[in-house]
């Protein structure tokens, strides 16, 4: 329940992971990975968040609604982040005609905004 | 009304919390619809400071190189201290629950929040003196005589797009630290009136699941900004 205490230990332990991890993060941007430099980076920065909600935020000893609604953000975030992401990475994929784009209206402006 | 179901809060088992309101029947519910409160709040946090990331991933997919010169007039050693002083501050925040969960002196959760607090005010003075202001001498901060340089080419304006999410989602999470400092002050005068104790620490519990949230968003920030891209690069200082 959310009365459990956390051991000191465990405190101690998490802090010093998420400094080496730190340090982890900032040494690999130095080495030359590839399109890995963006994936080892995303994963150490998911792997802090981990550890930061699990223990200092307590969420390993607290069950029931609040996951829910921590599940449900992320749930959330990935809406947004894939529906976003699926139009923006794929406009170019249908070509579209010249008379589609705004730029046929834009001879019409100067009559809208009179 | 002889009959009723649920022993009176008030004179029940927990009568020695007087926090305990009386729409709660023990100090554990109370505590638990508290915590639930504040993580539907960070869940709004999760999407605002969202939106932001998407659009970032978005123009930087758009624009990488213009993104790596803009990432790379960033220094490093800052970014990485920020991120050093927050989980330290995370901690020492952590150990001020933790000291009144156990029953310890007021003396020390007051301590706990008081580093909690010098960390959180480190940050922001990195932030706002070896950063902010120095950009600002740099010329490269949006809208404050921000100046296109020679070896940016056709980049020009997307680098400056750059700064401007630098400064936009930085600046939230300045603002978010600030707001922050502001509950830790709360909470120091809260602890200096006895107002905690081993039964009834919610606000510290609260409190802290914020905290801990805005180190979260600074731990994306800082690769996203500082280090995606790589620095092994020449241009990297």
């Amino acid at each position: 329940m959310s009365e459990h205490i956390v051991p000191v230990k465990v405190y101690i332990g998490v802090w010093a992971g998420l400094l080496v991890l730190t340090g982890l993060t900032t040494g690999a941007a130095y080495i030359d990975l590839g399109v890995f430099n963006t994936v080892v980076a995303l994963a150490i920065a998911v792997a802090k968040m981990t550890l930061v909600v699990l223990f200092f935020m307590h969420v390993k000893y607290t069950p029931g609604i609040p996951r829910i609604v921590m599940v449900a953000a992320v749930f959330w975030l990935a809406i947004m982040m894939s529906l976003m992401l699926a139009d923006e990475l794929t406009r170019h994929w249908t070509p579209v005609a010249h008379s589609w784009g705004a730029g046929v209206l834009l001879p019409l402006l100067p009559h809208v905004l009179r | 009304m002889a009959e009723m179901a649920h022993p009176s809060p008030e004179h029940g088992h927990e009568s020695h919390v007087p926090e305990l309101v009386h729409q709660f029947e023990t100090v554990e519910q109370q505590r638990e619809a508290g915590t639930l409160g504040m993580w539907l709040f960070l869940a709004t946090e999760v999407l605002f400071f969202g939106g932001m990331f998407c659009s970032y991933l978005i123009y930087r997919s758009l624009h990488p190189q213009a993104f790596e010169i803009g990432s790379h007039l960033l220094e490093v050693k800052f970014g990485a201290t920020n991120t050093a002083v927050l989980i330290c501050s995370s901690l020492s925040m952590a150990m001020a629950i933790y000291s009144a969960q156990t029953g310890k002196s007021k003396k020390t959760v007051i301590l706990f929040l008081v580093i909690t607090i010098l960390l959180g005010l480190a940050f922001i003075g990195v932030k706002l003196y070896f950063e902010w202001y120095h950009d600002y001498l740099e010329h490269i901060v949006p809208g404050f005589g921000f100046q296109y340089r020679r070896e940016w080419g056709s980049n020009g304006p997307m680098v400056q797009m750059f700064m401007v999410f630098y400064f936009a989602m930085t600046g939230v999470h300045a603002l978010h630290m600030v707001v922050g400092v502001g509950i830790l002050t709360a909470l120091i005068i809260m602890a200096a009136r006895d107002r905690f104790s081993p039964q009834y620490y919610a606000p510290l519990d609260i409190s802290g699941l914020y905290w801990h949230f805005v180190d979260i968003i600074w731990i994306f920030l800082f690769p996203l900004l500082y280090l995606v891209g790589g620095r092994y690069m020449s241009g990297g200082r």
